[in-house]
């Protein structure tokens, strides 16, 4: 007995089955293919709007600290010492009075001579978040501090967007679970094709004391090389297909803003990775499954 | 070798297959089941080469009980039985030789002992000249001849086969039971279901014969009818 002869026979048994099957190689290819490329691109668009989202919350990390007239020094130390030692807080500003009015001046620009004569704006400290999660963590703590007026942030929109973020994410993985399943169960299907062309010889094979994994090994092996040819296919079509569609819509439509597309460099390394996996993984699958009913002989 | 108690099989339709077989294989028999079609051959057959699993009743093969084991243990049950059945079952796409190394390759055999060992087969059923050609290239008993060096190839202890002239003229019939008496002779036993009359009278064995899964019979050097 000896394995290494036993996978290099297999090995044999998987490249000559796959040649003499072509025709059904090359669907099995095509469909795990299609699912990979709908697939890639609902990436990009799970990537993309997650970029966004990172890039409008980076916006959204300040919090003001309107503070009482009457606050003490004392206090005021606390609130320092708090956003200096707290690890979320990245940075902290004091704006006095009279800095807060030229802020509000420079805002408000020609019609700043309105602002004349104002003196009741509040002294406050601006605090910028790292994590945009735990903000009302840190708010939270900070508001146990005596001499506090009130606390500023942009509570609605970040919450807005966390649920915005989270539907993305989800109907995501439930866009992909689905196509996985689809694919699955079209290679299950074609793989059963060339088991069922190859049932006799499967039937010869159980009789002579062949294991089941020694009959299993090639439809696996098979399955596998079909994902694999597959996920190559994909990468390509994706990478240049997707890389045609940035440089389209960012040339023509840089000019807004809001358009926040993952460039294709990025994305190459994670969905060449995925695609392998996961192209492997359906015909790896595909091909158990279709086994299952002819190895009970 | 072979030893089976109170063996029963009754299918999940409700057919009572077989009823209460008590049978003992020694080493180096030569075996004939006979019985009408129906009488529990082919399903006595089954429970031997573990297709089938007994209703109830102990099953020993080489000393092992084998009546209840893991799927994943039967193919190396199979290993102790060399099949030969009545369509042959070649591999169409495999040469004669290929059809034989393949049964040793299966088991992970080193090529230098397949092709030491594959001509040595081929020459105990005369076909050494065949090696190169294709299964149906041959005559019925030519591929038969094939099918046996097959069985052999990996030197089981137990060889069965399933009406293995069944298909056969009676020249190449006789020619075959040529083959299965050398190999019997040379000390691996032989089960052998079988319809053919002439051949069970002419070559005289033991005979064990069925009628409706019971066993009837079990007579030394018996005739094909009592």
């Amino acid at each position: 007995m000896n394995n290494f002869r036993i996978i290099k026979s297999t090995f044999r048994q998987s490249f000559k089955s796959m040649w003499r099957n072509r025709g059904m190689g090359l669907a099995s290819i095509s469909s795990i293919s299609a699912v990979l490329i709908i697939l890639g691109f609902v990436l990009v668009l799970i990537m993309s709007i997650n970029a966004l989202v990172v890039d409008v919350q980076s916006k959204f990390d300040e919090v003001e600290i309107f503070l009482k007239e009457d606050i003490t020094e004392e206090n005021k130390k606390l609130i320092e010492d708090f956003a200096q030692n707290e690890d979320g807080i990245k940075s902290i500003e004091y704006i006095s009075q009279e800095k807060a009015l030229e802020i509000l001046k420079k805002d408000w620009g020609e019609e700043a001579d309105l602002l004349e004569g104002v003196t009741t704006l509040p002294d406050s400290y601006k605090i910028k978040i790292i994590d945009i999660q735990n903000t009302d963590k840190i708010v939270e703590k900070i508001n146990d501090i005596e001499g506090i007026d009130k606390i500023k942030y942009h509570k609605d929109i970040i919450d807005k967007l966390k649920v915005f973020a989270k539907y993305i994410r989800f109907g995501g993985i439930i866009v992909i679970a689905v196509l996985i399943a689809i694919s699955v169960f079209i290679i299950s299907n074609t793989i059963k094709l060339t088991v069922a062309s190859r049932r006799r010889e499967i039937g010869i094979m159980k009789y002579i004391g062949a294991t089941n994994s020694y009959i299993k090994t090639p439809f696996v092996l098979e399955g596998v090389l079909f994902g694999i040819v597959a996920a190559i296919m994909s990468i390509l079509i994706v990478y240049f297909g997707y890389g045609y569609l940035f440089d389209l819509i960012n040339g023509k439509l840089s000019v807004l803003y809001s358009i926040m597309l993952v460039p294709p460099e990025t994305i190459l390394k994670d969905i060449s990775i995925m695609f392998l996996v996961i192209g492997s993984g359906i015909g790896a699958l595909g091909s158990i499954i279709s086994m299952k009913k002819y190895l009970n002989v | 070798m072979i030893k089976l108690v109170n063996i029963s099989k009754e299918y999940k339709s409700g057919v009572k297959a077989l009823t209460d077989i008590n049978l003992h294989i020694h080493k180096g028999e030569f075996v004939y089941i006979v019985g009408e079609s129906g009488a529990g051959k082919s399903t006595l057959i089954k429970l031997l080469l573990k297709e089938e699993a007994p209703t109830s009743g102990e099953m020993y093969i080489n000393g092992v009980n084998v009546t209840k084991v893991n799927n994943r243990r039967i193919p190396y049950i199979r290993r102790n039985l060399g099949v030969v059945f009545q369509d042959f079952r070649l591999l169409n796409n495999k040469t004669v030789y290929e059809n034989i190394a393949f049964a040793m390759e299966i088991l992970g055999a080193d090529p230098k002992d397949i092709r030491r060992r594959v001509p040595v087969v081929l020459n105990r059923v005369d076909l050494s000249r065949k090696s190169s050609s294709f299964p149906e290239q041959l005559s019925g008993g030519e591929q038969q001849r094939v099918s046996i060096a097959r069985a052999i190839v990996n030197n089981p202890p137990i060889l069965l086969a399933d009406e293995p002239t069944g298909n056969l003229d009676p020249d190449n019939g006789l020619e075959i039971m040529k083959i299965l008496n050398d190999i019997n002779a040379r000390g691996t036993t032989v089960i052998m279901a079988t319809h053919a009359k002439e051949i069970v009278d002419n070559l005289r064995r033991r005979v064990i014969q069925l009628k409706d899964g019971v066993i009837v019979r079990d007579q030394k050097r018996g005739g094909y009818d009592e």
